[in-house]
Formats: structure tokens, C-alpha cells, sequence
């Protein structure tokens, strides 16, 4: 491949302020999403790691920790209201700050423009501002930690009336007032995302990019926007709701007649499980707003080290478009015991099994795609690979929950936990890697270090189901969701050394973590140049633009696509890929 | 240059990630066979229905489980990078498709039926009538059962009369209320008799669950939800709170005694109401 650099010289250069922080070029806040995310990632880490303490030694004394948090562990040991809203925190980090954002904003901005052949997003100014306020709403739910009442605690479902009357809990006072600000900014910030990646996709294609050869990461952002643009406005306006609720004396989500601490609460008329369904109605879409740009990165990234077409591009495509229809109409299954009509379960189960049909499709699918292949063992292969295990594990144990009979037992115990773990938060935490690993040096123009890629890989491969799995058993064994001390419970204590083994493996898993961090930030400085535009010998646009891309990506002219995104191990053809933007008559005479 | 029909080279990280998978599929294996730790003793008629239930859609996601990680497995540790030859090429088989596709839609749908039977037999059943009914109350962070006691009718409750002492609002100046017995963290019930559970909360959402009963049921304030169980062995048992409600959700618990007879149930009723 040969350098071309004289295209950015046709750019005239900004300065640093305007360059690297307010810019508005798709792939300085493409980064900027994901380190934001990074760091929201390292404080929603920490308080796990204070859950996993707690839960294997309920009873003992910390004088560390109760120095550093002298409130949090007054008297030396864990406030119960502390652990619950680290519970909070950490789902609601975790679920919006992370992984929302690293996968729609983070990836979403740098690599639509750059896989589409576009110079940049069809709203740059706009894009922007979705970052700018996604910053004010990490800074928003982070300052939740600190203010007098401490964090809410009513989980990141936030259910009413427990999120609805301030009384409720220390934490559900000012902290879910901080809680629901930094949900509405966030959502607010979706929207301007989503409306900008649809359009962007939908008119910006350069030429040749029929629809059928997008890649299937684009795919899978075009849908996942559209569910955010459905499914967002829904949280939104619940949230709207609720602090109506809390400070406009109105009752949408607190009946007449309750009394807490003694004293009764001035509502009437509101129902608690109008706040569910709201919540679900957008909640269910969530998780595949997450997952499914994790099923697009991880199919792409899996082709590519298997040197392999992926396998019914068709299915890939239509199982992504029938899981996000599905989404829509199986919140229910979350509501199973809530008092919701039982009929209602009978159909949500229908729908929910239902969804796991596209899902094994994909799964088939990627067994195909490695089938015959040659896979090479890189960082990002692995992670890619490692999707595939983790999106299995997780997605069969969600059948037992999706069946409302069984779940009766299962509803708010680990069993849950181990599953929503494993499919909607190690599953595109693994594709995130991939992606990161894979991506990297078009992002800064050097490579991460290969090797501590692979002890990363080996270390979070064997310590995530040494975390997760577990979680499925103590689960069956009924401990429930979101005790500060299950050892309260004679059934529970057996299984103690469970939880003993749960933590002292997602502190090693943790740790384990800072081997990424150090290899991600000492190589944006000091990795090995990427002196290839395309070191991976992949197919797809942005390979073709120089690493990093310049201003405007592509140069003076747009690349002109004249085939699809998995042309593999193409037999005749002498090298084992032949990009997207070869024409096909010339490509024959090799 | 080969098309990749063959296998490819073996490689240590194919081998280590095959081996890796491979000790998952065993540990699973047993701890789900094996079964180390499990449910909690079975003690209710409609509990084994739900057992079984969960057991079936063990033997199908297992034999998936194992399938598909092992079939990962293998190609992981078969198909490595050889140099530079190709892969195979081919990307598409409409027919395997179409038959995973509808076998999985299958084993789905019969999936769903076996659930609904047993969903069905719970919930779309008449509620007994010959049963014992317990009304009970949750609240930040305790549980309260009333009882109707030997008149049958429970006593007039308003929320308006809730204090310290008297949790649910019972009003004591209600004839038919004198002989209700309220007990706060203790329940029982007799063996073998249904008994009909009608759920309210004072506050938040609380969730009944009783592990050994396979019975998990919210307590939605403004709502009353009525479900029943048939409690099968006597003996001693923990009721638990499975939905957040508070700082104190981890110690929300009670303490559930079946009785072997309703002589001694009755006679427990009787002590209750002497205390109070």
C-alpha cells in the first residue's frame, strides 16, 4: 500500500483547542465518546469491585476503606445504603455511560463516515453537542456520588414509588434528582446521535454502497439508531413523569393511601406499574441498543481473522431487523411476577421466544463463518471469537427466564444477574475490545501492543466465567438480586464460598483491566507505527484512508465501492482479500 | 494454493482457547448434573411442576450449550492460519439455513407450551376454596400476616389507624376484627391445605418470595394480588423480599413454619391471639 499524504494538505490545519477538543470531526468525538466512557467505565468498575468485597465478606471490618470513606463505612463496615447504591450506580453506568456510549458514540462516530465512504457526519455540529452533553450527563450522575443523602438506591430500574417519594431512602432525594437529569441529558444526547447516524448512513453512502454491502457494523448502528429513536423518547418521558411526580404533586406513578416511615404520603390515584412499563418499553430496546452494534463489530472483525466471508450476510441483516421489531413487544417478560395480568405473561413469552429464534441464527452464523477457515489468533480475533462464546452462554440461560413458569423461581435472583452479565454486558464488552484492538491504529496511526492484547484476552476470557458462571448457580440456589448480605439467609449461607470464589475472581478479573488501560494510553504516544493503511488485510472503506485519517478522511476523492465487505479467501484471486473499493473487472485479472 | 476445504494448522492459541472451553463444558456439566448446589428443598404441590419445567429447558439449552461452545471449540483449535493459504469460500446454504432456522423455531414453540401448561395450571386455576388465607402486608423492611381467625372474616382495616403498634390499621372496635390474629416476621400454615396469599404494601414495591415453594410474588402498594401454593412437607422455612425496597431489603425477611397438622396450626393461632 502505498502513502498518500498530499490529500490532508488541502485542508488548511486547526489549532488544538479546535482540532482535539471542540472539534466537529466524526472521529476526534468518536474518541473523545469512548475515553469518556473509558473513564466512566473505571469508576463503574470500582464500585463492582466494592459490591463483589461486600458480598464475600458481609461481616467484616474494613479500617482501609472506612478511612477513604469515612460515611460509606461508618463504624468500619458497609452501610447497607451504600451497597445499595453502588448497585445503582454501577447498573446505570455501566448500562448508559459505558456501553451506550462506547458502542453508538464511540464506534458509531468514527467508523460510519469512515465504512460509508463520507467525510464526515451528515449533522457535524450536532454531533458535537450529542457529546458535549453526554459529558455533562456523566458529570451530572457522577456528582450523584458525592451530595448529602448519598447516591440513589433504588437500582438502575429506578421503580417507583421508591424512586417516586423522596422519603423512601436516603439517596432517593437529591441523588435520583441527579439520577433522572443525567438519564434525560443522556437521552437528549442519544437522540442528536441517532437522528444523525440514520441520516448519515441512509444518504451519505458513497457510490456503489448499495444498502446490501454495508458492512454488517453499519447494519447493526443504522438499526440500533433507530431503536435509540424510538425507545429513548419513551425513558425520557417517563423521567419527565417522575419528577413530576416528585416535586409537581402529581400522581402517574404513586397510588392513594401509602405510608412510609410512618407517615402518609399525599398522592393519589397513580399506579407503580405504569413506571415499569414505560421503563421496560424503552429497557427492552436498551439491551439490543447495546448488543446488536456489538453483533455487527464482532461479525466484521470475526470475518476478517478467519479470512472468511461471513456466513448469510442476508440472515445477519434480517435477524438484526427482526430482533429490533421483536424488541419492542417483550418487556413484558421482565414483569412476569409483578403483579402484571398473568395472560399478559403467557404472550410475552410467546414474543420472547420468538426473539431468541433470529438470535440463534446469528449464532449458527458465526459458527459458519469459522467453520474452514484461518483464523489468525490476533487481540482482536480473540475478543471477536470470545463474543461468540460469551453471547451463547448468556443468551441460553435467558431462555429458562423467558419461559414465565420458570422464572417464577428466577425472577430477581442471580440467575439474572449471570444472564443479563454475560449477553448484555460481557458479550459487547468483548466486541468493544475487538473493536478497540482492530480499530486502533486507524484511530491513532500506531498499534496497541499484540502481546499484552493476548494476556488481556487470556486473563478476561478465563476470569469473566469465572465471575459469571458461578452467578447461574448461586442463583438456582435462590439468592437474590441486590442483598447487602446474603449470609441474613440461613438457605444462603452454604453456598457462601460461591460468593468467596465470585470475588476473588472479579478482582483478578479487575485488575486484569489495567493491563488494557496501560497498553491503550502508553500506545497512543509510543505503540508501533502503523505504517500500512491496512494492516489487517480487511475490506472495508475506512482501511483505504490513511491511519490516522486526515480532515474530510478520504482525500481528494471518495473512494467508489464496487463489491461487498467479505470478499475472503476469494479462490483464483492471489491475496486473501479484496477490498471493497477494487473493481471487479480488474480484480479478475490479477 | 489450497482453497481451505482441509483442515488448517493447529495453533497454541486455537489449542489454549479449545482447552479453555472444553474445561467450561465440564464444569458445567457438572454443576449441572452434579448439582453441588441447587434449589432449595422442594415444599410445595405446584414447586415439582416448576422443577420440571426448568429441568426440560436444561436438557435443551445443555445440549445446545455443549454444542455449539464445543463446536466453537473445535474449529478454533482446527482452523489456524496456515501461511498464507485461503480459506474456504463459501458464505451462503439457503437449505441449512432453512432447517436450523425452523428446528430451532420448533424446539422453541414446543418450549413454550410445555411453559404455559405449567404457567396455566398456576394461574389460570380457580383459587381453592377449602384454603387457608393469610392477608399479608410488606413494608420497609418488615413482613405483617393477618389472619381472620376462627370466625373466618377478616377484620375492617384503614390505613388511617396504622401506628407504632398497630401495622396494618386493624380497628380493633370491629367485631368481627376480635379475633384476627396479626403476627409481624412469623407465619405459618397448616401442611397439605392450599393457601391462598393476598399481597398488599404499605410503602414500595416488596416481592414474596419463598425459595422452598417456588413461589415469588410482588407486593404492589395500591394493588391487592391474590396467588396460592399448597405447602407439601412441614417444617421451617425463610420467606425473603426479591425486590429492592430500600436500605434495609437485605434483612427483610420472615420465618415461615408449615405445621404437620391444623390442630397445631390452630393452636399456634390461638397463642398469637392470647399475646396480643
Amino acid at each position: 500500500m502505498s502513502e498518500s499524504h498530499t490529500a490532508e494538505h488541502a485542508h488548511q490545519e486547526l489549532g488544538f483547542w479546535r482540532k482535539y477538543v471542540f472539534s466537529t470531526d466524526h472521529k476526534v468525538i468518536g474518541i473523545q465518546y469512548m475515553i469518556t466512557a473509558m473513564s466512566m467505565a473505571i469508576v463503574g468498575g470500582i464500585l463492582s469491585m466494592l459490591m463483589r468485597y461486600q458480598l464475600a465478606w458481609p461481616t467484616s471490618l474494613s479500617p482501609m476503606l472506612a478511612k477513604i470513606m469515612p460515611v460509606a463505612f461508618a463504624g468500619g463496615v458497609m452501610a447497607p445504603e451504600f451497597y445499595v447504591s453502588l448497585v445503582t450506580m454501577h447498573g446505570t453506568i455501566m448500562v448508559f455511560f459505558l456501553f451506550t456510549a462506547v458502542l453508538t458514540g464511540g464506534f458509531g462516530n468514527f467508523l460510519i463516515p469512515l465504512q460509508i465512504g463520507a467525510r464526515d457526519m451528515a449533522f457535524p455540529f450536532l454531533n458535537a453537542l450529542s457529546y458535549w452533553v453526554f459529558l455533562l450527563s456523566c458529570i451530572v450522575i457522577f456528582s450523584a456520588l458525592f451530595v448529602a443523602g448519598g447516591a440513589p438506591l433504588g437500582g438502575w430500574t429506578s421503580y417507583a414509588p421508591l424512586s417516586a417519594v423522596p422519603a423512601a431512602g436516603p439517596g432517593q432525594d437529591t441523588g435520583v434528582t441527579l439520577w433522572i437529569a443525567a438519564i434525560a441529558l443522556f437521552t437528549a444526547s442519544g437522540l442528536m446521535g441517532g437522528l444523525n447516524y440514520i441520516t448519515t448512513i441512509l444518504t451519505m453512502r458513497t457510490r456503489g454502497l448499495s444498502m446490501m454491502r454495508l458492512p454488517l457494523t453499519q447494519w447493526s448502528l443504522l438499526i440500533t439508531a433507530i431503536l435509540a429513536l424510538l425507545a429513548f423518547p419513551v425513558l425520557l418521558a417517563a423521567a419527565i413523569l417522575l419528577v413530576f411526580d416528585r416535586t409537581g404533586g402529581t400522581s402517574f406513578f404513586v397510588p392513594a393511601g401509602i405510608i412510609m416511615n410512618q407517615m402518609p404520603v399525599d398522592h393519589s390515584g397513580g399506579h407503580p406499574l405504569l413506571w415499569q412499563h414505560l421503563f421496560w418499553f424503552f429497557g427492552h430496546p436498551e439491551v439490543y441498543i447495546v448488543i446488536l452494534p456489538g453483533m455487527g463489530m464482532a461479525s466484521d472483525i470475526l470475518s476478517t481473522f478467519c479470512r472468511k466471508p461471513i456466513f448469510s450476510y442476508r440472515m445477519m441483516v434480517y435477524s438484526m431487523v427482526a430482533i429490533a421489531v421483536l424488541s419492542f413487544v417483550v418487556w413484558g417478560h421482565h414483569m412476569f411476577v409483578s403483579g402484571m395480568n398473568p395472560f399478559l405473561g403467557s404472550v410475552f413469552t410467546l414474543t420472547t421466544l420468538l426473539i431468541a429464534v433470529p438470535s440463534a441464527v446469528k449464532t449458527f452464523n458465526w459458527l459458519g463463518t469459522v467453520w474452514g477457515a484461518r483464523i489468525r489468533f490476533t487481540a482482536a480475533g480473540l475478543f471477536a471469537i470470545g463474543f461468540v462464546s460469551m453471547f451463547v452462554s448468556g443468551g441460553l440461560s435467558g431462555i429458562f427466564l423467558g419461559t414465565s413458569a420458570a422464572d417464577i423461581q428466577l425472577q430477581d435472583t442471580y440467575f439474572v444477574v449471570a444472564h443479563f452479565h454475560l449477553v448484555m454486558a460481557i458479550a459487547p464488552l468483548f466486541a468493544a475490545f475487538g473493536g478497540l484492538y482492530f480499530w486502533f491504529p486507524k484511530m491513532f496511526g500506531r498499534f496497541m501492543n499484540e502481546t499484552l492484547g493476548k494476556i488481556h484476552f487470556w486473563f478476561t476470557f478465563i476470569g469473566v466465567y469465572c465471575v459469571f458462571f458461578p452467578m447461574h448457580i448461586i442463583g438456582i440456589g435462590g439468592q437474590m438480586r441486590r442483598i447487602y448480605d446474603p449470609t441474613q439467609y440461613m438457605f444462603l449461607v452454604p453456598q457462601q464460598p460461591v460468593n468467596v470464589f465470585i470475588s476473588i475472581s472479579a478482582f483478578i478479573l479487575g485488575s486484569a483491566q489495567l493491563i488494557f488501560l496501560v497498553n491503550f494510553f502508553f500506545s497512543i504516544f509510543a505503540g508501533k507505527p502503523a505504517l500500512e493503511r491496512n494492516p489487517w488485510h480487511a475490506n472495508t472503506l475506512e482501511w483505504t484512508a490513511p491511519s490516522p485519517p486526515g480532515h474530510g478522511n478520504f482525500g481528494e476523492e471518495l473512494p467508489t465501492v464496487h463489491r461487498w465487505p467479505f470478499d475472503f479467501s476469494v479462490p483464483g484471486e492471489k491475496e486473501d482479500f479484496v477490498p471493497q473499493n477494487v473493481p471487479k473487472v480488474v480484480a479478475a485479472q490479477h | 494454493m489450497a482453497d481451505g476445504s482441509g483442515p488448517g494448522r493447529v495453533t497454541l492459541s486455537g489449542v489454549v482457547l479449545a482447552a479453555l472451553i472444553f474445561v467450561l463444558i465440564i464444569a458445567s456439566l457438572y454443576f449441572f448434573i452434579a448439582q453441588p448446589y441447587w434449589f432449595p428443598k422442594l415444599a410445595s404441590e405446584h414447586g415439582g411442576r416448576i422443577d420440571s419445567l426448568f429441568n426440560a429447558v436444561l436438557v435443551v439449552t445443555g445440549i445446545a450449550f455443549v454444542l455449539v461452545q464445543g463446536i466453537l471449540g473445535f474449529f478454533v483449535a482446527r482452523y489456524g492460519s496456515n501461511g498464507n493459504e485461503h480459506a474456504a469460500y463459501w458464505h451462503d446454504n439457503p437449505k441449512v439455513e432453512a432447517i436450523l432456522l425452523i428446528a430451532t423455531a420448533v424446539i422453541l414453540t414446543v418450549l413454550v407450551f410445555m411453559g404455559q401448561r405449567v404457567w396455566a395450571s398456576i394461574y389460570f386455576s380457580d383459587l381453592p376454596t377449602n384454603a387457608t388465607i393469610v392477608e399479608i402486608t410488606g413494608e420497609q423492611f418488615q413482613w405483617n400476616f393477618h389472619y381472620a381467625g376462627p370466625d373466618g372474616q377478616f377484620g375492617r382495616s384503614d390505613t388511617k389507624l396504622i401506628t407504632s403498634t398497630n401495622y396494618i390499621g386493624l380497628d380493633r372496635s370491629d367485631p368481627v376484627a376480635k379475633d384476627d390474629v396479626v403476627s409481624v416476621g412469623v407465619m405459618h400454615v397448616p401442611v397439605g391445605k392450599p393457601v391462598r396469599v393476598r399481597l398488599r404494601s404499605k410503602d414500595v414495591i416488596h416481592s414474596f418470595f419463598l425459595p422452598n415453594f417456588r413461589m415469588k410474588q410482588d407486593a404492589v402498594p395500591g394493588m391487592g394480588i391474590e396467588v396460592w401454593f399448597t405447602p407439601t412437607v412441614a417444617g421451617q422455612y425463610e420467606i425473603a423480599c426479591a425486590e429492592l425496597c430500600g436500605l434495609g431489603h437485605y434483612r427483610m425477611k420472615a420465618a415461615l413454619t408449615v405445621d404437620e397438622s391444623e390442630a397445631q396450626f390452630n393452636e399456634w393461632l390461638q397463642k398469637t391471639l392470647a399475646e396480643q
